[in-house]
């Protein structure tokens, strides 16, 4: 290079790589489209490659000096003897992602109640009754769930009161906030509350609790009036005017990022993606997450969950994500909570505590289920199948198992040990593992097997889908991409 | 540009200095009596000059009467000011000015010495015994003004002044606990935890260390730094520091070598050192080095604009500090501007006439390196 003084040397002087050979390190690839492969490695990162491209490079036959042979060096797919600090940087990447395990469990929920004052049909858990003592949590109980709460090594602590309908049984989530903040004066936890609640009972009372002790409120909003009270539907026919009346009062007291909504996809909400969504701007909130229905409880007593499939869902999903994008494109920002998800997924060092999507199983290590009547179960679907009549995921109860007791039971450490994508079959040799989890409670639901057989999965079908989609978007659509990319948190 | 050094200085009477003499600058001419011999006392206008001081510098032409050791300062020193600290060479009527209170920055140079030989090097290495650079540090640090913003520790490689790279840190916790330290090192001897252990121990309140990092692989940073094994030195350097909680600063000169990797570079920096304090991106200076390997070094800035706000908005989003610096603003995209930061040192900047009645000069823009001012983008304009 005639270009540098004669006192400096060539490029190829400082390459100490052995005749361009390399070495391959960890990765899998799974196929995008026709043409393409996503190819990603143990910690997430990923290219995008096409068939002869993907075959060079494991046949080894890229030739060094190219931006390809870089991007696949630079992004830790080989390491060649000029370097090797690759092994140390993809060993720290890795701790970054598991760290989350060892922090374990940061969501708590606790079911207050299981009376509700709606009749929802794809419900899974809650009851009509006017005997109060039969299905509300006891403070006894809420005492030794607390006791639990309390042992779990997490900086952070989640608490969300669910039910059924939570606020019904009020008198204890103010028990159980007073009570979990006297004992965090002594654990000086990263504490927080949440309350899911269909907003019917949100009263002055209530609202000043929340402000007093910065409690979150999460609650369910289907869509348009009509689609929300035939989804929802309650005695006097007002859920959708109740719920929003409640959103509007939680923005203007307690503050507008204090209140969150979800919605459930049944089949009537098909058709009807962007007026569920125009519902959502309509109430000032800024996220949506286009869920699909759980195969548990009512929802699959009901066939409610076989009534459409995945396709159809997906279909639902992408028209919904379109209509985001939109949105977005016309000035407003406004999030998918799910495409979110898989994008810092994609893009972040970071991971993820979304219950469904972790590699082990998030159950009992992320979140953990009290129910009212003490029994402590792995995550929420853990319930709703219990509530079904099957047990399978029940850990133990409070009032007769402690902290070891439940968290190393072999039903706990059977599922786990069940639920590392990196051992199940189909899993282990996916691109699209980093991204992915494994939920055993729903292969047990709907194949009566914990592992499950993937090609049958509709958790694998939904999630490949929507992978390849957001990929083909950060791909093929820059606009898209521009749109996605302000969507990263770190 | 300002000039830092002079020998056009001339004594007017018996300089009673043998050695060279390190002091801080006043112009109180009722300094007590009892201060006045470690002081250089600076007269801007002709009058009476009282005893006792340690040095005087004359800052005009007029005849008058002069004590012991009284110079008469070159012309391009006059702009010496209190709480300036210089160093006067007896022998050759030399001074350098070590620290300037009104400055925008203030470096000491405390080895010439390198064991990296990078294609722009503006500093080339000299191998040579200059351990007098340290003592002059550690015998400044003292009469620098406690309120100081800033000061910086260069190079050369700073850590290859051995022991004293601690001590010169210690020196600067003790005299200016309230004064942020800004160290320009490779990285490279970091690799071995036990130095960055040590940096650690001090806790001074306010470090950071500024460490290039030219590429997202091996053998374009080895090549840039001209050093084999550079590239797994420098980030295992860095791994070390965080390890220990040192501030690390990631400094990358964006040059016809490495541009074109400059986004790749940016994904790297997210997904592996994404625990880094401050990313500068920065516009090559052409001096040393990278004046004769001008033809292989130099790009318009314009050409890289796009890879530059791909770089900044990867680094951004993940919420990494990120300045450009060195980089005219009207070269830079309109939506990264707020990422500018006019960072060239005040004694070697300087503008275009081009620059005239644009309405970012002297404000946003930071304009040029005094040294850059003859090779210029072909796309300069007035904003």
């Amino acid at each position: 290079m005639a270009l540098l003084g004669k006192k400096f040397k060539l490029l190829e002087v400082f390459d100490q790589a052995t005749n361009g050979q390399y070495q391959l390190l960890p990765s899998r690839f799974a196929a995008l489209d026709d043409g393409r492969y996503l190819l990603s490695n143990e910690v997430g990162e990923y290219l995008v490659v096409t068939r002869p491209d993907l075959e060079s490079f494991i046949r080894k036959q890229v030739p060094a000096n190219t931006d390809f042979y870089h991007d696949l060096k630079s992004k830790h797919f080989l390491f060649d003897d000029d370097s090797n600090v690759a092994l140390d940087l993809l060993a720290l990447k890795y701790r970054t992602k598991a760290q989350r395990i060892s922090q374990f469990t940061a969501l708590h929920i606790f079911v207050i109640s299981l009376r509700c004052d709606y009749t929802c049909q794809y419900c899974q858990v809650s009851r009509q009754t006017d005997d109060k003592h039969a299905f509300d949590m006891s403070e006894e109980t809420a005492n030794k769930a607390l006791d639990l709460v309390f042992k779990s090594p997490s900086p952070a602590i989640k608490i969300e009161f669910q039910g059924g309908e939570p606020l019904l049984n009020f008198a204890l989530i103010q028990y159980v906030v007073n009570e979990a903040n006297r004992r965090n004066e002594k654990h000086q936890k990263d504490l927080q509350f949440v309350i899911t609640t269909n907003l019917s009972l949100l009263n002055q009372e209530v609202l000043e609790f929340c402000q007093a002790h910065d409690i979150h409120l999460s609650t369910s909003l289907d869509g348009p009036e009509n689609l929300h009270n035939t989804n929802r539907p309650r005695p006097g026919k007002n859920g959708y005017q109740l719920t929003v009346n409640g959103i509007k009062k939680a923005q203007s007291f307690l503050g507008h990022n204090k209140i969150g909504a979800l919605m459930t996809t049944t089949e009537k909400s098909l058709p009807h993606v962007k007026s569920i969504i125009d519902t959502y701007l309509e109430n000032n909130l800024d996220c949506i997450f286009l869920r699909p229905l759980s195969p548990y409880g009512f929802a699959i007593k009901n066939q409610q969950a076989h009534k459409y499939d995945v396709d159809r869902w997906f279909e639902f999903y992408k028209e919904g994500l379109d209509y985001v994008l939109e949105i977005n494109r016309q000035g407003y920002q406004f999030v998918e909570l799910y495409t979110q998800l898989i994008i810092n997924k994609l893009l972040s060092p970071f991971s993820e505590g979304y219950v469904d999507l972790q590699s082990p199983t998030g159950a009992a290590i992320s979140a953990i289920v009290y129910n009212y009547d003490g029994d402590v179960y792995a995550s929420d679907e853990a319930r709703m199948l219990a509530e079904m009549g099957n047990k399978k995921f029940r850990l133990g109860n409070v009032h007769t198992d402690d902290y070891e007791g439940i968290w190393l039971s072999d039903t706990l450490l059977d599922t786990l040990e069940c639920s590392l994508s990196e051992s199940i079959p189909m899993c282990n040799d996916c691109g699209f593992l980093p991204y992915c989890g494994t939920d055993p409670v729903y292969h047990y639901a709907t194949q009566g097997d914990v592992v499950g057989h993937k090609a049958l999965s509709g958790f694998c079908n939904k999630n490949m889908k929507i992978f390849k989609h957001i990929i083909h978007l950060l791909e093929d659509d820059p606009e898209a991409r521009k749109i996605l990319l302000t969507w990263v948190r770190t | 540009m300002i000039k830092l050094h002079s020998k056009g200085n001339q004594p007017l009477s018996v300089v009673q200095h043998q050695k060279p003499f390190i002091a801080k600058v006043t112009t109180n001419c009722e300094l007590p009596f009892g201060l006045r011999a470690k002081h250089a006392l600076m007269m801007p206008v002709a009058d009476c000059i009282p005893d006792g001081f340690g040095l005087v510098l004359l800052g005009h032409d007029e005849p008058c009467q002069t004590p012991v050791n009284t110079l008469r300062l070159a012309p391009e020193l006059r702009y010496i000011k209190d709480h300036d600290v210089i160093k006067f060479y007896p022998d050759i009527a030399k001074i350098d000015v070590l620290f300037r209170k009104e400055a925008n920055t203030n470096s000491f140079l405390v080895t010439e010495r390198c064991n990296s030989f990078c294609l722009m090097c503006s500093q080339p290495p000299k191998d040579i015994d200059d351990h007098y650079l340290v003592d002059d540090m550690l015998a400044a640090l003292p009469l620098i003004h406690p309120d100081t913003h800033e000061i910086g520790i260069t190079g050369g490689e700073t850590t290859l002044v051995g022991d004293d790279f601690i001590r010169l840190i210690q020196a600067a916790k003790n005299h200016l606990p309230n004064t942020a330290l800004h160290i320009l090192s490779n990285g490279r001897n970091f690799k071995n935890l036990d130095l960055a252990v040590q940096v650690s121990k001090v806790k001074h309140p306010d470090v950071m260390i500024g460490i290039p990092l030219y590429a997202d692989y091996s053998q374009l940073h080895d090549f840039i730094v001209q050093a084999d094994d550079a590239f797994d030195d420098t980030i295992r350097g860095i791994l070390n520091l965080k390890r220990c909680k040192v501030p690390v600063e990631i400094r990358v000169v964006i040059h016809q070598q490495n541009y074109h990797r400059l986004s790749r570079l940016a994904e790297f920096l997210v997904r592996n050192l994404l625990f880094v304090d401050h990313v500068a991106l920065m516009g090559l200076e052409l001096m040393g080095f990278a004046k004769s390997n001008l033809d292989g070094l130099w790009i318009d800035p314009y050409s890289y604009k796009n890879e530059l706000k791909e770089a900044v908005e990867t680094l951004t989003r993940h919420h990494i500090r990120t300045s450009i610096y060195n980089t005219p603003l009207c070269l830079i995209d309109e939506s990264i501007r707020q990422y500018s930061v006019c960072s060239i040192s005040d004694w070697k900047n300087d503008y275009l006439d081009i620059c005239e009645g644009c309405s970012m000069k002297n404000s946003k823009c930071g304009g040029f390196f005094s040294s850059n001012l003859r090779k210029v983008s072909d796309h300069l304009h007035v904003i």
